[in-house]
């Protein structure tokens, strides 16, 4: 986790690893669907810190019931091991808002995921935690799946892809070679490793006024809860 | 004039800044909060030094880990302990109103938001929790955000959101008898797909939503999510209206009719245009029931377990194939005498009043089938207490069912009410995901009628031809 201070009150403080370019190995997941809690089964969600969820991600898939690794699960082979970018199907992260997933992969030591597409939640979440979600159309996906299969994984060696966030560009010096979207926000919070919170807070004075007298008396915002709370 | 649809409305309301590069700020009106995914957010709070910008639209809860046993014993789970201190220690330092496990009113975060008034019409309302989209069956834009989003929101009452595109889910003619709002959730997401509805937010519309009532509403905008949408809403009519008036935090006096004429301008104006349109007969819905494991893979209980070759695709045949292994059943099986194990009644999708009422009725004067475990977990301690009222807690008792406290409970299997291995439940919740309800548990999911009926029944029965049998008992009896 990089940390210091950038500009003022709080505003562009580092406060997650910023992602420019990564070139690392790859572990491929072929399958759609992928919910929040394969990522990280509901027994892990009790910790109170954003840490320790790393060697619970794809428990139930890495570890048999007795605590014994899985062989045939992919991210146990060998050639999957150290990998940094995972190919997986699409839907990716649907189900449950927990952000302990990325947390999970994060730790984990991916740095970037992709596929087809992914849940909205989820997608949201990797960003606020420098991870880069791309969207490749499901063709370059299953291209990418194949040459995994063929070059590294299936072969014993390793397949490796370079990921530029800034050129919005994945290659693997072999021939493949494709470009993504993403929103110009989220490209330069990952960029940069923004904080969103000092982002959004300097404006400040747009939510005050916003506060103050801007209630839009179409939905009558401000007539709203009145009551006194009940204190538990 | 430019024709809005009601998402249009409710978000143009809220816009407090428009970022350059793309997504809008919002304002936040109502904030909940559960012990799950709100610790490390408090946390970053007081890292940076920073305070909750508006405790007083800002409510917690505790629901997804806690024990739905007897409130007099201690948590024996001290990780979970854990939790709810950290919840409760974080609410006192921060002053956000907290429903304890000591509250009469506690229970699970999507039941108690409405059943005190809290959600209203137009609102934005976030929580860290995905079924946080049951709140738009009010006609709120209510989504669920990640932590990072809790802290964000916390510290600012804002969320940033990309626009999402609309998608208008119509839903038309008259659904049968036994069939549930449930059943037309689950349909609509069978037919779009797990994934139809992500990128949208939708607005379900048509004869068949208006004649549903605000709590079967609750369980159709729940379940948007497993579709893919972030949120659904419904629009505000005289239903809604009549739902909130009187409850706690409504608005009273001048400020409710206030409220009530600027909530009728809730709607999609006529001729406003959604990105997508889909539709479903209601009419055509028979109760369903899910094979697989994801709230797509669902269908009528008179159908059966699909067979993978009749898929097109690779990727589909690998998935079902999967899920039918892990489910424990064969091609063309049908759904309809499946013995079951366990039954699951409760959860934010179908935990409240109602539910539990439909329940009771197919249940009333029967036993639990012999070796078939069943629990019944109210929403809240409300709708608890409201049940043991209506005698309706004597109903499920006399007939085998355990009786427990609120909480998310066997819906993700937090606590300890869980599946073992292999056994196989009929369940109210949302998420039939491999090991939801417990590592290798298969989870069926159906509405409150269909799995009161196989908790009796032992197996999947189709509730139609048990409400049938019923009503010829009482005729034979009359007679």
């Amino acid at each position: 986790m990089g940390v210091g201070e950038g500009g003022g009150a709080g505003a562009g403080r580092v406060v997650i690893e910023p992602f420019v370019r990564h070139t690392g190995a790859v572990a491929a997941l072929p399958r759609a669907d992928v919910d929040t809690d394969q990522i990280i089964p509901k027994q892990f969600l009790k910790r109170v810190e954003r840490t320790g969820f790393g060697p619970a991600l794809f428990y139930d898939w890495r570890f048999r019931p007795d605590g014994s690794l899985n062989p045939a699960f992919e991210l146990n082979r060998p050639e999957a091991q150290g990998a940094t970018i995972l190919v997986a199907g699409a839907n990716f992260g649907c189900g449950s808002s927990r952000e302990h997933a990325v947390w999970a992969l994060s730790e984990y030591g991916f740095r970037a995921i992709l596929a087809p597409s992914f849940a909205d939640i989820f997608y949201a979440n990797c960003c606020q935690n420098g991870v880069l979600a791309v969207c490749l159309s499901p063709e370059e996906i299953a291209e990418l799946l194949r040459r995994h299969a063929a070059g590294g994984g299936g072969g014993g060696g390793v397949y490796r892809l370079s990921i530029d966030l800034a050129e919005q560009r994945v290659e693997d010096g072999a021939g493949f070679a494709a470009r993504f979207a993403i929103e110009a926000y989220r490209r330069e919070m990952l960029l940069h490793g923004l904080d969103e919170i000092g982002r959004t807070l300097l404006v400040d004075s747009e939510i005050a006024a916003f506060e103050c007298g801007m209630r839009n008396a179409e939905c009558g915002i401000d007539e709203r809860p009145s009551g006194p709370r009940e204190r538990s | 004039m430019t024709l809005r649809t009601l998402f249009r409305k409710v978000w143009d309301a809220h816009v407090v800044h428009r970022f350059p590069e793309g997504p809008a700020l919002l304002y936040v009106d109502l904030h909940l909060v559960h012990e799950v995914t709100s610790p490390q957010a408090f946390e970053g709070l007081r890292q940076a030094g920073r305070r909750v910008r508006r405790p007083e639209l800002t409510v917690a809860t505790v629901d997804h880990n806690v024990p739905t046993g007897d409130r007099a014993l201690p948590i024996e789970d001290p990780v979970s302990a854990r939790q709810l201190d950290a919840l409760a220690a974080n609410a006192r330092e921060f002053g956000v109103e907290l429903f304890d496990l000591r509250s009469p009113s506690q229970g699970i975060v999507h039941v108690i938001g409405p059943e005190q008034g809290l959600t209203q019409p137009g609102m934005i309302i976030v929580c860290g929790d995905s079924h946080t989209s049951t709140h738009g069956a009010f006609g709120a834009l209510a989504v669920g955000i990640g932590t990072s989003e809790v802290e964000h929101v916390l510290a600012t009452q804002c969320l940033v959101w990309s626009e999402p595109r609309t998608m208008e889910a119509r839903l038309t003619g008259t659904a049968g008898p036994g069939v549930t709002a449930k059943d037309l959730i689950l349909a609509l997401i069978g037919s779009i797909g797990t994934a139809g509805a992500t990128g949208h937010v939708i607005e379900y519309t048509g004869d068949a939503i208006r004649a549903l009532s605000m709590e079967e509403r609750m369980t159709v905008c729940n379940m948007s999510i497993e579709a893919g949408a972030r949120a659904g809403m419904i629009a505000p009519d005289e239903t809604t209206f009549a739902y909130l008036a009187g409850r706690p935090r409504a608005p009273t006096g001048a400020a409710w009719t206030r409220a009530v004429e600027a909530w009728r301008g809730l709607q999609s104006d006529p001729g406003a245009t959604y990105d997508r349109r889909v539709t479903l007969d209601a009419a055509r819905v028979p109760p369903q029931v899910t094979w697989g494991t994801s709230p797509g893979m669902v269908t009528g209980v008179t159908g059966a377990v699909p067979d993978p070759a009749d898929y097109p695709t690779d990727d589909e045949r690998r998935a079902v194939s999967r899920a039918l292994e892990y489910m424990g059943l064969e091609p063309g099986t049908p759904l309809a005498g499946l013995p079951i194990d366990r039954v699951f009644l409760g959860s934010c999708t179908n935990g409240r009043i109602e539910d539990l009422r439909a329940a009771a009725q197919v249940v009333r004067g029967r036993r639990v089938a012999s070796g078939v475990r069943a629990m019944v977990v109210p929403g809240s301690q409300l709708v608890r207490a409201q049940a043991e009222r209506e005698g309706l807690d004597r109903v499920f008792r006399e007939a085998g069912f355990e009786w427990r406290n609120a909480g998310c409970s066997m819906c993700l299997g937090m606590n300890p009410d869980i599946l073992q291995p292999g056994e196989r439940c009929a369940s109210t919740s949302n998420r039939n995901f491999e090991g939801r309800q417990g590592r290798g548990g298969r989870t069926h999911l159906m509405s409150p009628p269909m799995a009161a009926a196989a908790a009796v029944a032992g197996r999947l029965v189709d509730v139609r031809e048990w409400a049938w049998e019923r009503e010829g008992e009482r005729e034979r009896a009359a007679s």
